[in-house]
């Protein structure tokens, strides 16, 4: 006898996205809808590797019979929704999501979809005036209070970078609160909880205890934290620091795919690998072992591969 | 999970304030004497993660601030992770996570107190105390709205080791006296009455209708001893609740259909869908939530409510529970609000003790009981989600709906969330039937409704009039317009404003929303031509970035953006570009906010523009 393995079997639905009527598989998100069918929409704090997080608001479109606008990461789709993804409400929506990000975040750093977006959105930061200087203390604001401003200069989250171990920096100056490093240390992935939004409105920032450093915190350096990281904020101190020297090429690394060889699980690795040396590791967020989510030895122990001997 | 503790310890003090709160909120599936709270008791101690809340109450009580040990200390008791125990500490404006004076003075200088002399006590408090939040054994930092305009200027005394109390009107003068006191003075009996709550003695105050025979909401007020169940029964008291135990559950529901009773906290959804979705839902236990975290500037109605006539709410929380199927009741009330926090303590623990709450009721097998939870210091826990996260100890962040309260609500189970003015209501419906109730008024606009009338007004309070009834005619029962209007804020800070040439406005859901403004929470705020406007909405658009939770971009930014491009206007810059901007802004932040919070923040802004008021 043979036995057939059938995934969950879902019902169609009818959903009509501009204008074009299709059939989906019921449960599915309108995103994964608009991405099945190759309409591009910009994502900030969604992953295909996580729950849909739902706090960017950058993937809104409208859905008739709501009053606003719907985000499609998270809405599944409905027998006979309506979805519009290229009215001027939806384009309006996310040119200013993400004019206010770049506004008060420094966007330097994120993919070259989200430097293209803003293009073809036509985002204007600089409208809202020159950007505040740094501040050391951030953390330190009275919940519920604020200096009133003169609007002289646009508030913004700039700080120093937080360097207080070997192996990863954290830049919040570049944090657009997307919450994907909350949840790949929680529930979505690494169940350690070494961080979390702390604060309120615009002084909410991500966190260990007490605001403390990683060493004495819960972190056990997965870095899965890193790999969700969109904007840079996260990052192995290895590339923070070819950043800072100005040795950072993109477009001169290859990426090499291999099988960890720590331990049997088979974790899928991507190397990163620029002028004979690897920078930085990943995984496929679609890879069936990892999920696109790794450990401490994974992510940071290739440092026995590099020891050549010195030419 | 593996908590990772600090070696931080907790003083004895701050350990006996843990176990008060464990001992006050035990579960109903609590096995009786199994101490779960060490780290490896997994979902048992994860399961109690809603005491969070209160025992970082009961330390801030005890000790006046959140040290490292105490916040260890729960996290190892509650198997919470330290980094979320933080994230939710810093969440609430009246908890504080650095050394504070144990003595805290919250001075409001929202839009009603404002005018009324708040920067003439700020100024004195600065002198005696130093700048905000310093001081070793007292100190003063700005609050918004009370909740208190009626008595406007107003302050709430955040004490360690003994009562908050809520002094209004506040007096440079009488605050002096009043921090002496407590300096000197022994703290006493932990429960014992404060002697400040005197001055709240009379009801007049708040309601000057009080005693008058046409009022049905405010009917009690003035009229019983707010703190004898008997005095309540002789005035009426639980006549609505024997009538709704006769009618049974349905037939219940149906009266309040019947009578279009709509949500009084905002956002006007039908109750009688609302209760009928949940006591329908086939997932159990159904949870019943009273949205008493009233915070929206201007708004003073549930908190006079709440103190003149609390048996009232416990009476419509056991109708509505009865009716939707639920065993258990949260009262959600916020923070700053002392002295209705007492008096319903109080008459839930009468409820109770004369058999009203509990299992088996009054002999009908019917079991229901309440839990009274503190806000503490957040207005978007008003918001009923970011409400639902509050009580189970998360931050106060909205939840992202679909799905709805109605089918996965409180601990994701079917929960019925109503307003606490909404709840009265729910009393003379059942006196008088749907039908009859539904003939006040009309439309979706039935019966009485509270407004909360401050500013330049002879007499600011709460006045009870039917649905249907001018603008002018509230003000003119209200004493009339001090001076000469220039506009009234209508709604609260969500809402809009009203010139004088728009006094004949109805008041109802359909005529506010005819012209674009909205009743919202009922504010009814005066403004006469000597009223500083610009500042008003400076103070908005203040508070709107101050109470955003921080989770969605278009609030979280937009409020701050907001707020600065207001101030350039105020300096004289040119209007075009920042109008351009401002209207972008509130496009966005209605269009894409995750919920009311930021769908309403421009709303008061922008309406202030369009009218020409800045």
């Amino acid at each position: 006898m043979t036995t057939v393995l059938l995934g969950s079997i879902s019902r169609l639905v009818t959903v009509t996205v501009d204008g074009r009527e299709l059939r989906v598989p019921e449960g599915a998100t309108i995103l994964d809808v608009l991405r099945d069918r190759g309409v591009e929409t910009p994502t900030l704090c969604w992953a295909p590797n996580l729950t849909p997080i739902n706090a960017c608001r950058v993937c809104m479109v409208e859905v008739e019979g709501s009053r606003v606008l719907v985000p499609s990461c998270a809405r599944k789709v409905e027998d006979g929704m309506v979805v519009r993804t290229d009215t001027e409400k939806v384009r309006h929506s996310r040119r200013m999501v993400l004019e206010l990000l770049a506004s008060s975040v420094d966007m330097d750093q994120a993919s070259t979809d989200v430097q293209r977006w803003m293009v073809e959105y036509g985002v204007d930061p600089a409208r809202y005036g020159p950007p505040a200087p740094p501040e050391d203390d951030r953390a330190g604001h009275r919940v519920g209070h604020h200096h009133a401003p003169d609007g002289s200069t646009a508030a913004n989250v700039a700080q120093p970078v937080k360097v207080d171990n070997d192996l990863y920096v954290r830049d919040y100056a570049r944090c657009i609160l997307c919450y994907k490093c909350v949840k790949a240390c929680g529930t979505d992935a690494q169940f350690t909880f070494a961080i979390s939004a702390a604060g309120r409105g615009f002084d909410a920032h991500i966190a260990t205890e007490y605001d403390g450093e990683l060493p004495d915190s819960a972190c056990v350096y997965c870095g899965n934290c890193i790999g969700v990281c969109p904007t840079g904020a996260l990052k192995s101190v290895r590339e923070h620091e070819l950043r800072e020297d100005g040795d950072w090429r993109p477009e001169e690394q290859t990426v090499t795919t291999t099988i960890c060889s720590f331990c049997g699980v088979g974790c899928n690795l991507e190397l990163h690998v620029q002028q004979g040396s690897i920078v930085n590791v990943t995984s496929p967020s679609d890879h069936d072992v990892t999920h696109g989510h790794l450990c401490i030895k994974g992510r940071f122990g290739f440092q026995h591969v590099q020891n050549l001997p010195d030419a | 999970m593996d908590l990772h503790l600090s070696t931080a310890e907790p003083t004895e003090a701050e350990r006996r304030a843990v176990d008060s709160a464990f001992a006050a909120h035990r579960s109903p599936d609590d096995v009786p004497g199994a101490d779960v709270r060490f780290p490896d008791s997994g979902h048992a101690a994860r399961a109690r993660r809603h005491i969070l809340l209160p025992a970082l109450h009961a330390v801030m009580d005890a000790v006046g601030h959140l040290t490292p040990g105490a916040l260890n200390h729960l996290a190892r008791v509650l198997s919470v992770p330290p980094a979320d125990v933080y994230g939710v500490a810093t969440f609430y404006a009246m908890f504080s996570v650095t050394p504070r004076a144990p003595h805290v003075v919250h001075v409001c200088d929202d839009v009603a107190c404002a005018p009324a002399g708040a920067e003439a006590i700020i100024a004195g408090l600065a002198e005696d105390l130093g700048e905000e939040g310093e001081g070793k054994e007292a100190c003063w930092v700005r609050s918004p709205c009370l909740g208190l305009c009626e008595r406007a200027p107003a302050a709430m005394l955040q004490l360690a080791g003994r009562p908050d109390v809520s002094v209004a009107p506040a007096a440079i003068g009488g605050l002096r006296a009043e921090l002496d006191r407590i300096a000197t003075e022994e703290p006493g009996e932990p429960n014992r009455v404060p002697a400040a709550d005197a001055a709240f003695a009379d009801a007049t105050v708040s309601v000057p209708q009080a005693g008058q025979p046409q009022l049905t909401l405010l009917r009690r007020v003035g009229v019983v001893d707010p703190e004898s169940i008997d005095d309540y029964r002789a005035h009426g008291g639980y006549e609505a609740l024997r009538r709704a135990v006769a009618l049974g559950p349905e037939r219940v529901i149906r009266e309040v259909s019947d009578a279009s009773l709509t949500g009084r906290g905002g956002a006007a959804f039908p109750t009688g869908v609302k209760w009928d979705g949940v006591a329908r839902a086939p997932s159990r236990p159904h949870y019943l939530v009273c949205n008493a975290d009233e915070s929206e500037p201007g708004t003073f109605k549930d908190r006079v409510l709440m103190e003149y006539d609390p048996f009232g709410l416990i009476e419509a929380m056991t109708i509505a529970g009865y009716a939707t199927g639920c065993e258990r009741g949260y009262l959600y009330i916020r923070g700053e609000y002392p002295l209705a926090t007492r008096r319903l303590e109080h008459a839930i623990a009468t409820a109770r003790a004369h058999g009203y709450l509990g299992a088996d009721m009054a002999g009908d097998g019917f079991t229901f009981d309440i839990e009274l939870r503190r806000g503490a210091g957040a207005y978007i826990c008003g918001e009923e989600t970011a409400l639902l996260n509050s009580i189970e100890g998360h931050r106060g962040e909205p939840r992202n709906k679909p799905p709805f309260p109605s089918t996965s609500g409180l601990f994701g189970k079917p929960t019925v969330i109503n307003n606490v003015e909404t709840l009265y209501n729910v009393l003379p419906v059942l006196a008088v039937g749907g039908e009859a109730f539904a003939k006040v008024g009309g439309g979706r606009s039935t019966g009485t409704k509270l407004f909360c009338v401050s500013g330049a007004v002879g007499t600011p309070g709460v006045y009870e009039v039917d649905f249907g009834t001018t603008l002018g005619e509230l003000l003119e029962l209200a004493g009339g317009v001090r001076g000469e209007l220039r506009a009234v804020l209508l709604g609260g800070a969500a809402g809009g404003f009203v010139l004088p040439d728009g006094l004949d406005l109805p008041l109802t859901l359909e005529g506010s929303r005819e012209i674009g403004a909205t009743l919202g929470s009922g504010v009814v705020l005066a403004l006469d031509t000597q009223a500083d406007l610009t500042g008003t909405l400076r103070r908005i658009a203040a508070f709107f970035r101050d109470e955003s939770c921080g989770q969605c971009v278009p609030c979280r930014v937009g409020t701050v953006r907001q707020e600065e491009a207001l101030a350039r206007l105020t300096r004289g810059a040119p209007k075009g570009p920042e109008l351009t901007l401002l209207d972008d802004l509130a496009r966005v932040m209605q269009d894409a906010s995750i919920c009311g919070l930021g769908q309403t923040a421009p709303a008061a802004v922008m309406s202030a523009l369009k009218l020409g008021l800045l």
